[in-house]
């Protein structure tokens, strides 16, 4: 089945993969964002998770959430150890030795396992252009270990180890544009998803399992932990970041950029577009941007958006 | 017996890659280092022309070789990898890594001096550096022995009672890029003498026995989150291992004679039978070491030498039992270990005596750091040292550096 084919009737009966039980926080992006990957596997799967959240809390021993052979190794290595598994599958196979016609290989990676110290290992990996996915399940700061600022962790956003305080005003770095990095390397599929859009997502996860060598899914997971909402909006951040085109949902076959979903809508219909004041002014991590000396930051931001918005619809040919 | 097989000129790096070659590993991960840089030259040459079937993954850094080869491994295929100096130091997380999932990689280590200052020579300074990561370690003293060593290591590494990691040493430069005559197997003897890779059973989260493996229909989680409440008794599992190895390494190395020629077991006595002092040491220094011990009991000095071959595990009831007899023992170590009474050989073998009725007097001297030369005349000075030892009856410098201006 292609991924275009996909339907959530369809998925919804499908078996979970990633079963109920695991210590992952409530309302936790990371846990719906793994749940949906592994809704739109198509068969025989092997998945390695990089050190972090979604690793820490599904594999507790004696216990483990995953229905599918899994393997944790190290934080930074996660792309390293697919290799090795593709690898060693192709030369199974190439020696008689494997039951299966084909087997799926995904990497879990938080942001900083992604945009910061595993970053060598998927940019080697993706190089050599091993048959595997790569799922980037982005919260925006090291969460595991406490709401520390990444590569990944928006511009102002307060992080402990990038707090608002009395003279900076939060992270004063831009969000490193991880994905767009991806396409330069010239890999089959690279793609963008929220949990708020489903469909799109699995979509997104089969098209990328169905090309043939390096795919690359940047996937927004909220944390209501470390964002500072209420457990109950995480699918709502998801949404809005979307809708204010903060997280804009593209994918890009081959190199060429298309918009997918509401984003599509927006290009197509601007009113559409949300303020990303909507957005920010909902998590604890943007507060202090709502001072009347720090309004302007939120100027800025929507500048920074726009700018990033625009480029985006030239990438797409929309503009 | 009928040993078959031919006898190539090869290089230590050379010899290595030729028994891999005869391995045909499933895959092979490795990033290129000096003086290993032959090894992976050569496989990827075999892989380039079609001789072996093995898929190369040229990583990035070693970090991703090893990690590449834990993937591998994880999936069921055998994984080699080869490195040296920094790239074994780059690997260090990984080792462990490797080692505590029970994963049975091989791994050539060409032995170079680790930085500050940088130095592409030997000293053993980056494989002792990793003695306590749970990898056996197996010392070689020539080309032949590291041709035999990457053939051996793979029954060792997967034999259920073991189910860890070999890494084997040779010195670099030395060894690596010297040219000796190997002898070597026909290549069906060596496939038939490693025949395939077995999984032991483990009991899976959903209650059945599967194969220790990541297959789908048998999924099994590898490498959990391990907390106070099983990550201890996890460690004492790598200890049993560890203890179990012994028996195996000495098993295969028996079995390996057989079809060889050429037997192993975990150290080399050398005409230690009444020797009065004797060196103890590993690697290429050894072989040096018989020509003077040969040329001293000419002269009817009762010296004797023994060679130390698996150091992880390490073998303390066979040392004392080799060497009980010897009143003084030179303990000849590569490397350092900054703060501590003496090299790590050294600490093994003066630990190994605590227990032992009668203790020898034993004396440290490190040589070769960042390949510094240790002709036969330096290994004489040693043997001149211990007899004047015995002589006094006591050991007044613990700890003397061999070939160095001070």
């Amino acid at each position: 089945m292609s991924g275009e084919k996909l339907s959530l009737k369809d998925l919804a009966r499908k078996r979970d993969l990633l079963a109920p039980g695991h210590r992952l926080c409530a309302g936790c992006g990371a846990a719906i964002v793994a749940r949906l990957v592994m809704k739109a596997t198509r068969g025989p799967t092997i998945v390695a998770c990089a050190t972090g959240c979604l690793e820490v809390a599904t594999t507790i021993f004696p216990y483990t959430a995953w229905r599918v052979p899994w393997i944790h190794s190290a934080f930074e290595n996660v792309a390293s150890t697919a290799s090795g598994i593709e690898a060693g599958l192709k030369a199974l196979k190439r020696a008689g030795k494997l039951k299966y016609d084909h087997v799926d290989v995904i990497a879990f990676g938080g942001d900083g396992a992604t945009y910061d110290i595993g970053f060598q290992a998927i940019s080697g990996a993706f190089e050599r252009g091993h048959d595997i996915l790569y799922v980037l399940y982005d919260n925006e700061a090291y969460m595991n270990t406490g709401i520390q600022r990444s590569g990944g962790t928006p511009k102002y956003a307060s992080t402990t180890t990038s707090p608002a305080g009395k003279v900076i005003p939060g992270k004063l770095e831009l969000k490193k544009p991880i994905s767009h990095i991806m396409v330069a390397h010239r890999i089959p599929y690279v793609a963008t998803a929220s949990p708020a859009y489903p469909l799109d997502l699995m979509r997104k996860v089969r098209r990328g399992l169905e090309v043939e060598g390096p795919a690359f899914i940047h996937i927004l997971a909220p944390c209501p932990r470390g964002w500072r909402f209420d457990p109950r909006y995480t699918i709502e951040m998801a949404r809005l970041a979307v809708q204010t085109c903060v997280f804009p949902l593209w994918e890009a076959e081959n190199g060429k950029y298309k918009l997918t979903g509401v984003s599509r809508s927006i290009a197509r219909n601007p009113k559409m577009k949300k303020p990303v004041e909507e957005y920010l002014k909902r998590q604890g991590r943007f507060r202090h941007l709502f001072t009347p000396e720090n309004r302007h930051l939120v100027d800025e931001i929507q500048k920074i958006v726009d700018e990033e918005w625009n480029w985006l619809l030239k990438m797409c040919q929309l503009s | 017996m009928g040993v078959r097989g031919k006898v190539l000129g090869l290089t230590g790096d050379e010899a290595v890659a030729y028994a891999i070659k005869q391995v045909e590993p499933d895959v092979v991960a490795a990033y290129p280092i000096t003086p290993q840089t032959i090894i992976v030259e050569r496989i990827s040459e075999y892989v380039a022309n079609g001789e072996i079937k093995t898929e190369y993954i040229a990583v990035e850094s070693e970090h991703s070789a090893m990690s590449a080869c834990i993937g591998a491994a994880a999936v069921g295929a055998r994984a080699f990898t080869a490195t040296a100096s920094a790239g074994l130091a780059f690997m260090w997380e990984t080792l462990y890594i490797a080692a505590s999932c029970r994963l049975p990689i091989v791994m050539a280590i060409v032995n170079r001096a680790l930085s500050a200052p940088i130095n592409i020579h030997c000293d053993h300074s980056d494989s002792m550096g990793a003695r306590d990561s749970g990898w056996i370690q197996i010392y070689c003293e020539n080309s032949q022995e590291a041709y035999d060593a990457a053939i051996q290591a793979w029954k060792i590494a997967e034999h259920p009672d073991v189910l860890l990691p070999v890494m084997f040493c040779l010195d670099g430069f030395v060894l690596s890029h010297t040219l000796e005559n190997v002898h070597t197997l026909p290549d069906e003897d060596v496939k038939e003498f490693i025949g395939e890779r077995k999984f032991v059973k483990v009991r899976s989260h959903e209650g059945r026995e599967v194969p220790f493996v990541l297959d789908p229909e048998n999924p099994i989680t590898i490498g959990p989150l391990d907390l106070y409440d099983f990550y201890f008794e996890h460690k004492r599992q790598q200890v049993e291992a560890m203890k179990n190895a012994k028996k195996v390494i000495v098993d295969v190395g028996r079995e390996y004679g057989k079809i060889s020629g050429r037997e192993y077991g975990l150290l080399e006595p050398y005409k230690l039978e009444s020797a009065e002092v004797a060196i103890v040491g590993l690697g290429s220094t050894m072989g040096t070491a018989k020509v003077v011990v040969d040329k001293l009991r000419e002269k009817g000095r009762k010296v004797g030498l023994l060679k130390i071959r698996a150091f992880r595990p390490f073998p303390y009831e066979e040392v004392i039992k080799e060497l009980e007899h010897v009143e003084v023992i030179g303990v000849l170590d590569r490397s350092l270990s900054f703060g501590a009474q003496g090299g790590p050989l050294f600490l093994e073998i003066r630990s190994a005596f605590y227990d032992f009725e009668r203790r020898p007097l034993i004396s440290n001297y490190v040589y070769g750091l960042g390949g510094r030369d240790m002709p036969p005349d330096l290994i004489m000075q040693i043997f001149d040292d211990l007899e004047k030892i015995k002589e006094k009856g006591r050991v007044d410098v613990l700890l003397k550096f061999i070939g160095l201006r001070e």
